[in-house]
């Protein structure tokens, strides 16, 4: 019952942000949608299993800003390697894998979303507990696992 | 806030610049989706934010939930970019491409 009330108010602020239309009439449509969508599927936005909700969700926005400087820093890297003259010698791609101790699915799914967004590292696969990664530079393949790994953890692991 | 703006849209223009910059001299196509989905990381950011403080020049609330959609489109890149660039890759890498390693003449 909790989780299909919270469900409900969530949608019903997305549906008022979409809408912007405060009138009776699509007032109560956007209600009358929001509880059929609540009942219906609420299981869907929070699983039975896992941390409660709200400390997940307090957990993603603290690691926010740091995923965004680290954009920022690794932007600047592959910037200055994408403009230097001699950019062949600066670069050496290759594919390398590592271990996480990551334990809950969505935690990998984050920290492979972390590693794609981060310039100079894409992630290929994620099988079982190993993490392929392609990497631009030996620098940018230095810094893995590491710290992004321990902040998603500290975001989304169950301790 | 004209200023603030501007200086969002060319520092997004910029990244942009760099991306396509790097798509064309990068090696191979491994090291050019690096610089390919890079770009959105940053720039495209940059520049939603540049459209959405624009458009709130004029205060109102309907200006404020425009805006706040044109904020969601980054949220709906970051987490559509990664997912498109790492399965491009993959599939490369199942197909075999051969990715560019030291030493080797620029194809």
């Amino acid at each position: 019952m909790k989780t299909k009330v919270t469900t409900f108010i969530i949608m019903l602020i997305f549906w008022t942000i979409m809408s912007g239309m405060f009138d009776a009439f699509h007032y109560s449509l956007g209600i009358l949608s929001c509880a059929l969508v609540a009942f219906f599927s609420s299981d869907l936005l929070f699983p039975d299993e896992g941390k409660p909700w709200i400390k997940e969700l307090f957990g993603m926005i603290c690691y926010l800003p740091y995923l965004m400087w680290q954009i920022i820093l690794a932007n600047l890297q592959v910037t200055y390697i994408v403009l230097h003259p001699r950019m062949l010698e600066k670069i050496d791609p290759h594919l390398f894998r590592f271990e996480t101790s990551l334990k809950r699915p969505i935690s990998k799914v984050a920290m492979a979303q972390s590693i794609t967004l981060t310039p100079g590292t894409i992630t290929v696969n994620i099988h079982d507990n190993q993490i392929a990664v392609y990497a631009l530079t030996k620098e940018a393949a230095a810094g893995l696992p590491g710290e992004m790994e321990r902040q998603v953890a500290k975001a989304l692991e169950i301790d | 806030m004209t200023i603030a703006i501007s200086i969002f849209l060319l520092l997004g223009l910029f990244f942009f610049t760099v991306g396509v910059i790097g798509i064309l001299r990068f090696p191979d196509f491994y090291s050019r989706l690096h610089a390919a989905g890079k770009s959105d990381s940053l720039a495209a950011v940059l520049v939603v934010i540049a459209v959405a403080l624009y458009n709130l020049q004029d205060f109102s609330v309907g200006n404020l939930l425009v805006s706040i959609k044109i904020l969601l489109i980054a949220v709906f890149i970051y987490v559509a970019s990664p997912t498109a660039t790492h399965a491009i890759t993959k599939t490369a890498l199942v197909i075999g491409v051969i990715p560019w390693s030291k030493g080797d003449k620029k194809s």
